[in-house]
């Protein structure tokens, strides 16, 4: 199948299947482990799934506001996300 | 228990996410794809990274525009909320006005909104239009090709006609499903009219008005054919919502790249504002249980 039309990328395509893998990872995570909802330092009561979706969301956030708000190179804002979904899945 | 054996309904749901794959994820996709290059043609495209998004991120008329659709997204659910639980409120409980009350709310739902803009160009024309003669009649000048601020009322009051009676459906549905024994309760305890609301009618329609909420924020958020058709966004650019300016850029420049950026900048506030409308009115119920 020609997939010339959705003009793929390299790092579009690696963008996507982390995406992917995460959702794998956490339907494994599920199973293995069900899940229990849980109050922590966000001020509502959250199962993993919202806390990944919280996190994913406040990444993108910050990928705009680091991309409007200054000249930095990108990774850097990409860096912060990791450390802000590993803190929400941890400790929100 | 067998945990395999308890979700075997996820294959019931498999249809919709099929579905829901080929017509919102792989155009998602798509988007994002496209946000990333400088495209040319088929097979002339180049990698240029975060570019799309530090142009649309600094452009003035697309902060214009997001401004003008709060406010107007605002402003809707404000009127059309409170109007539209009000009206269901007011209806009949039962027998032929009842029928005939929801017959007449779902008349707008059912004109194309293409339709509904052009219904509202021929009403509020200042010259021949029922709405606008007889506003320039009273000696008030109406003029929604000239003023921006008639624009906005006529936009408003499109809108309004247009969508307060879903608001008033889903909230009348809501009312109905309340069991006559809590008014009954009510009733012995002696509740005002304002108790009944407050402790029993607005709790128990909290499911419904979330999805009225939710809805109309989306859906108000998202505008495009009715003020395209009625206005084109004008006078100025007055009544250039998002979506008005995204085609502009996508359809009218054919800048592929930076509306695939703005488009996902678009999602994302949508995302973002249904989540948090989600989240308050969850919080509110749990007040209530407490």
């Amino acid at each position: 199948m020609n997939m010339e039309w959705m003009a793929w990328t390299p790092v579009t395509a690696g963008f996507f299947t982390v995406i992917v893998l995460m959702l794998i990872g956490m339907t494994i995570w599920e199973i293995k482990s069900p899940n229990v909802e849980r109050k922590g330092v966000l001020p509502i009561v959250t199962t993993r799934g919202d806390r990944l979706f919280i996190g994913l969301l406040s990444s993108a956030y910050i990928h705009l506001a680091w991309v409007g708000l200054t000249d930095f190179p990108v990774w850097v804002a990409t860096v912060l996300s990791v450390g802000f979904i590993v803190a929400v899945q941890r400790w929100g | 228990m067998n945990k395999w054996e308890d979700n075997k309904a996820w294959f019931l749901i498999l249809p919709v996410f099929i579905i829901v794959a080929f017509s919102a994820v792989i155009p998602l996709m798509t988007v994002v794809n496209y946000s990333v290059q400088d495209i040319f043609g088929p097979g002339q495209r180049f990698f240029i990274g975060i570019e799309w998004f530090k142009e649309v991120l600094s452009d003035g008329r697309l902060h214009e525009a997001l401004w003008r659709q709060l406010l107007f997204s605002g402003l809707v659910l404000l009127i059309e909320m409170p109007l539209g639980i009000g009206i269901a409120l007011l209806m009949p409980k039962k027998g032929w006005g009842s029928s005939a009350c929801l017959v007449i709310l779902a008349l707008p739902l059912l004109i194309p909104w293409n339709v509904i803009g052009t219904i509202w160009i021929i009403f509020t024309r200042p010259d021949i239009g029922l709405f606008g003669a007889a506003i320039n009649t009273l000696g008030l000048p109406f003029d929604h090709t000239a003023s921006p601020f008639d624009a906005w009322v006529t936009v408003m009051l499109m809108e309004v006609w247009h969508w307060t009676p879903l608001v008033a459906l889903l909230a009348y549905a809501g009312l109905r499903a309340i069991p006559e024994v809590y008014y009954q309760a009510a009733k012995i305890d002696g509740a005002s009219s304002w108790a009944i609301f407050r402790y029993i009618q607005l709790p128990k329609m909290r499911g419904v008005l979330t999805i009225a909420l939710l809805l109309r924020f989306m859906d108000s958020f998202l505008i495009y054919a009715e003020p395209f058709v009625l206005t084109g966004g004008g006078p100025g650019n007055s009544t250039t919502f998002l979506s008005i300016y995204l085609v502009k850029v996508a359809v009218g420049q054919f800048d592929l790249g930076p509306a695939a950026a703005f488009s996902l900048i678009y999602f994302l506030i949508v995302l973002l504002f249904c989540w948090l409308f989600y989240q308050a009115l969850q919080a509110v119920g749990t007040g209530d249980k407490q």
